[in-house]
């Protein structure tokens, strides 16, 4: 009997994972190895690092995944990889040792984009329903994506300076947290209260674009100018009123984006939808909305393979394939579509 | 023995597959940009060439570094990947050595070197006799005024190959005539070299723990180990 196997690879930026996926949903291994413990060393991601140890790592974490699987070579259907956004030099390691193992066992090659991976997280737990609207926000990226059919991928809106995930991690670091932020900032946003009334940028704009310098800005000159005063702020203030802001901006947009564009599912993905306050806001707002909110499982918000063998094995259906000469491409983006 | 060498330590991109002490195919070139888009698709054509599938390789050999950080990134990925995935052996050889193989006389002292910018350099010092190349001085990143202050202790001729450009006037100060430059072709390694060569090396015992020789830490490492030195070297990367 032919199974549908997967076996996928991503190290787009600071986690070397390869998972094993069958039928496009059930995960039969998901191995992550995190670099967060060596890059807060240096405060954030530092790229050369973050290459050196996605080669050490690379192939104990292929042959656990295909071991925890039970799998071997024979059984896979194809093999799938993350070969952009991202680091370039973190990229072509996964880019390059998924080449080879397809080349070394005569396996179709799909290249996936890290985006629609996000996305897909979200398919392994039930089958994304078309049309769709998805909100991507993480470290990296934030953006709507439209999605009239299946492998259709469309921007209709995105950030045009700071990614959500790295506003957090820039206030983090005035607040004393170091890299990745976001988790403790949402918990201390539970304990306070708004009261800073911090910068909505573009809330009130005709479009579905978005923009954190402002609001990173107006918090760090908030807190420098209480330490040239001698004055001292609360932190879970701060981190409510930050937090609110954000959450404020991509909730608005995103209800507008769903109002402009009817469809069945929102779905809500990347790191920075482990939010809690995010999660709790969109839950609220899609309530009494004939769209269906589909949260991204907790653990499979931030980077993994199990969403990139997911989405891996839509594009193979779809016959979306490469070969030996695949390249990373750091700067892979979906279309881009201007709608109002 | 089915074996398939790789070195693309530097700029140039030198491939080969071999039989034993047979050439098969091979292919050197210095012309494309970059070896992430060209690597696999030569490994594939050459393999193919040789009549060969990929599961009739018994052995990898490849140029661990140091050089280029993409270029050995690179070769040492697919080279580690390639005989996990196929379960053979993987032998690495150090890419100043791989470079060395191209003087094949005795007469030398062998000093291999890439250029690490700013006057510092990856070099060491090797010597054939009795056909083996001995490792006099072991591979470093060094600043090439350190480097000739031990190389004055020799009194035989050296002959300097591989990124010598910007170093030739600085050693011809120092060792006058005894220095020789290589002619160009000497200066790109020949992966068919280096797999006759490895015929006799120990393959590696563990090749899921293989990381190229960089023999340089990134910035970041340096100043943070400058930072703590007592820090050892823990392994940062967690399994979650
Ligand atoms: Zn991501």
């Amino acid at each position: 009997m032919n199974r549908n196997l997967i076996l996928s690879f991503e190290t787009s930026c600071d986690e070397t994972s390869i998972a094993v996926i069958e039928d496009g949903h059930t995960i039969l291994s998901n191995i992550v190895a995190t670099q967060i413990r060596s890059h807060q060393r240096f405060g954030g991601v530092v790229p050369e690092v973050a290459s050196r140890h996605h080669i050490q790592q690379i192939t104990s974490c292929i042959e656990e995944a295909l071991n925890e699987a039970k799998v071997g070579y024979d059984d896979l259907s194809a093999v799938a990889v993350t070969y952009g956004p991202g680091l370039v030099g973190a990229l072509l390691i996964g880019v390059t040792a998924a080449k080879t193992v397809a080349w070394a066992h005569n396996l179709p090659l799909v290249p996936v984009n890290h985006i629609a991976g996000h996305i897909y997280a979200a398919n392994l737990e039930k089958t994304i329903e078309f049309p769709a609207m998805a909100l991507v926000v993480s470290g990296g990226h934030t953006e709507l994506v439209y999605m009239p059919a299946e492998n259709q991928f469309e921007i209709i809106g995105e950030t045009r300076d700071d990614a959500a995930g790295e506003a957090y991690d820039k206030i983090g670091r005035v607040l004393g947290i170091n890299y990745p932020a976001g988790k403790q900032v949402d918990e201390m946003a539970h304990l306070g209260h708004d009261t800073f009334n911090f910068p909505r940028a573009m809330d009130k704009e005709d479009n579905f674009d978005f923009s954190f310098s402002g609001l990173k800005s107006a918090f760090i000159n908030t807190v420098h100018h209480a330490d040239q005063i001698g004055e001292s702020l609360d932190k879970n203030d701060l981190a409510t009123s930050f937090q609110q802001a954000v959450v404020d901006v991509l909730a608005d947009k995103t209800i507008r984006a769903i109002n402009s564009f009817p469809v069945k599912q929102l779905i809500v993905a990347g790191g920075v939808a482990a939010n809690h306050g995010l999660r709790e806001r969109l839950t609220q707002e899609l309530k009494n909305m004939p769209t269906e909110l589909r949260l991204a499982p907790l653990p499979l918000c931030g980077d993994n393979a199990a969403m990139i063998g997911s989405a891996g094995e839509m594009l193979f259906r779809h016959h979306v394939l490469s070969d030996e000469g695949l390249n990373a491409e750091p700067g892979l983006e979906f279309d881009y579509i201007e709608k109002s | 023995m089915k074996t398939l060498a790789i070195d693309t330590s530097n700029q140039p991109l030198s491939i080969a597959v071999l039989d034993g002490n047979e050439l098969l195919t091979e292919l050197t070139m210095t012309t494309h940009k970059k070896h992430a888009e060209f690597i696999n698709g030569v490994i594939a054509d050459l393999v193919k060439k040789a009549n060969l599938q990929p599961s009739d390789l018994d052995r990898i050999v490849v140029a661990e570094g140091p050089g280029s950080y993409t270029g050995i990134r690179m070769a040492v990925t697919v080279a580690k990947t390639l005989s996990m995935t196929l379960n053979i052996e993987l032998v690495m050889v150090s890419s100043l050595l791989s470079l060395s193989l191209n003087v094949d006389s005795d007469k030398y002292l062998i000093n291999p070197i890439f250029d690490g910018r700013n006057n510092n350099m990856f070099t060491g010092l090797y010597q054939r006799q009795q056909g083996k190349l001995i490792n006099v001085i072991e591979d470093q990143h060094t600043n090439v005024d350190d480097w000739l202050k031990k190389l004055k202790n020799f009194d035989q001729p050296i002959i300097i190959l591989g990124q010598t450009e910007s170093f030739i006037d600085t050693y011809k100060k120092t060792l006058n005539n005894q220095v020789v430059v290589a002619n160009s072709l000497t200066n790109i390694p020949r992966a068919a070299k280096m797999g006759i060569y490895s015929n006799n090396l120990e393959p590696v015992n563990d090749i899921n723990s293989v990381v190229p020789k960089y023999l340089r830490l990134t910035k970041a490492e340096a100043d943070w180990q400058k930072l703590h030195p007592k820090e050892g070297d823990e392994n940062y990367v967690e399994k979650i």
